[in-house]
């Protein structure tokens, strides 16, 4: 089975490391991501507040095009959106579609204007979902060259992912980055902050109640003794990396926690090098990951 | 007893008439929202505990509830609490009567963009329309010009100068691409977006 692929917008800019890590780690695992043809903006959250029809019209759209591209036989295509806010606004319009007709009926009438059909045929996933759940661990644990032995990992879910549909792992308490972290040898520390918000674009906005957000998941991430914190979204990414000197300038903290995506550390593990990774592109550089131990010598026993 | 300071005092009342309130807001935004379960709310307080950004807001989101289902309509639309929302879906998951709260902030929103009644400069709507718009150009949104127009329309120009060192640095990191690649078919959001408002997307 080929998986489409929807990028959205920010891992195509602010995002970029991510896309290129998700993009290598998956060839890595032999596992086909197709980006979609053409696709457009997903609705956002913004779109959201000030037209949900047509918000659902553009999510609609997407899911049209994937839902198109199946081959004979391919009964239901996979649609894989990494950003959280993505997945979240194109997994709500497939849901909403099917529980509301009348809704419905005036996203398809959008959709029937440029030639495309919704008729519900598709599964929206996080890459998350499927290295976890479709991938597994096993085949993961076999690919992994270099073991984090010794790495504290504070797994960072966001809210979207898991909120309002908790459609592969716990609203309340996920634990699927947990144990991916964990089968690559690193220690997922405990932590109840996993699915808190970071404030999205409220860091821009009101910058006021953002800071302070986005403060307290690296405040508790460090108290937790983490050596960096590991993501799935790419504005929490964001957020949580691009403003801790801000954060540090005004609340007198010294915070410097690296915020890395969750297939950045993936690729680490798997040996793949830092610029496949896109880690040249992070602001604060994580240590750098302990040398391949040969024959299960662990370098610290 | 000095009278003359009393005169200048203004008596107005501070509580809401039942004349003044918008008997069938509540309906409205309950429809908006998909939400018939908007009045079975039983003011429990869970959506607000578990608000985390509920202490900058002026009205709580239970209270907003209740609000709405009462038909403050001025009141709510002109909150802070809406805009501050960042749709987290924290409530909408904990509400023992699974009221989609969230849905009901979006709904609010939408209401006051189309009433026009928020601060024309207040930053999240002027971001929110900014997104819009962008998108229904070039259907995909670019993060460098969405920034510089926010900034702009907020009209605030030390925003832009306070911001510039990080996005000189997000640049050089090849991070913050000044030309994206588009859409191949240019036109194709603009015809969707068109279709979907005659459909009945936009209100009349």
């Amino acid at each position: 089975m080929t998986y489409r692929y929807f990028p959205g917008c920010s891992l195509k800019s602010s995002g970029r490391a991510y896309e290129e890590s998700l993009l290598a780690v998956f060839r890595a695992m032999g596992v086909p991501l197709q980006e979609l043809d053409d696709w457009n903006c997903c609705g956002a959250t913004a779109y959201m507040s000030v037209d949900e029809v047509q918000a659902f019209t553009l999510a609609a759209r997407n899911l049209g095009l994937a839902e198109q591209s199946a081959t004979v036989g391919e009964g239901v295509t996979d649609i894989v959106a990494p950003c959280n806010a993505c997945y979240l606004v194109l997994l709500k319009t497939q849901r909403y579609m099917g529980e509301h007709p009348d809704l419905a009926q005036k996203v398809r009438a959008g959709l029937q204007a440029v030639g495309l059909t919704y008729e519900g045929r598709t599964r929206v996933r996080h890459p998350l979902d499927v290295l976890v759940n479709d991938i597994g661990l096993d085949q993961i644990k076999k690919r992994v060259t270099q073991k984090l032995s010794g790495l504290k990992v504070a797994c960072y879910y966001g809210c979207q992912i898991v909120r309002p549909f908790a459609t592969f792992d716990s609203s309340h308490n996920p634990t699927s980055m947990d144990r991916l972290v964990a089968a690559l040898g690193a220690t997922p520390v405990p932590w109840p902050l996993k699915t808190r918000c970071c404030g999205g674009t409220l860091i821009g906005t009101i910058p006021e109640a953002g800071l302070r957000l986005t403060r307290i998941l690296l405040k508790e991430a460090a108290r937790r003794g983490a050596d960096m914190m590991v993501t799935v979204c790419p504005l929490c990414q964001f957020n949580l990396e691009c403003y801790q000197g801000e954060i540090n300038r005004q609340f007198q903290d010294d915070l410097r926690m690296p915020v890395i995506y969750l297939t950045q550390l993936l690729g680490q593990a798997f040996g793949l090098s830092d610029t496949e990774l896109g880690l040249q592109r992070l602001f604060v550089p994580p240590a750098r990951v302990p040398a391949a131990q040969e024959g299960g010598k662990a370098a610290h026993a | 007893m000095p009278t003359s300071a009393q005169d200048h005092r203004q008596v107005s009342h501070k509580i809401t008439y039942q004349a003044e309130l918008d008997p069938g807001f509540g309906e409205h935004i309950a429809k908006m929202a998909y939400g018939e379960k908007l009045f079975s709310c039983i003011q429990c307080g869970t959506c607000s505990g578990t608000c985390p950004v509920s202490q900058y807001m002026d009205y709580t989101p239970r209270r907003i509830i209740a609000m709405v289902r009462e038909g403050f309509r001025d009141e709510v639309l002109n909150s802070l609490t809406i805009w501050l929302c960042a749709s987290c879906y924290s409530c909408t998951v904990e509400c023992p009567r699974e009221i989609k709260i969230t849905d009901v902030m979006y709904a609010l929103k939408q209401e006051a963009i189309h009433r026009g009644v928020y601060p024309k400069r207040f930053p999240i709507p002027v971001l929110a329309q900014e997104f819009f718009h962008g998108v229904e150009r070039s259907g995909r949104n670019s993060e460098a010009p969405l920034m510089v127009k926010f900034f702009l329309k907020t009209l605030n120009p030390l925003g832009m100068l306070k911001n510039a060192p990080m996005a000189m640095r997000l640049w050089f990191k090849g991070r913050l691409p000044l030309f994206e690649a588009g859409m191949k078919n240019k036109g194709v959001v603009a015809t969707l977006l068109r279709a979907a408002k005659q459909a009945g997307g936009e209100r009349q």
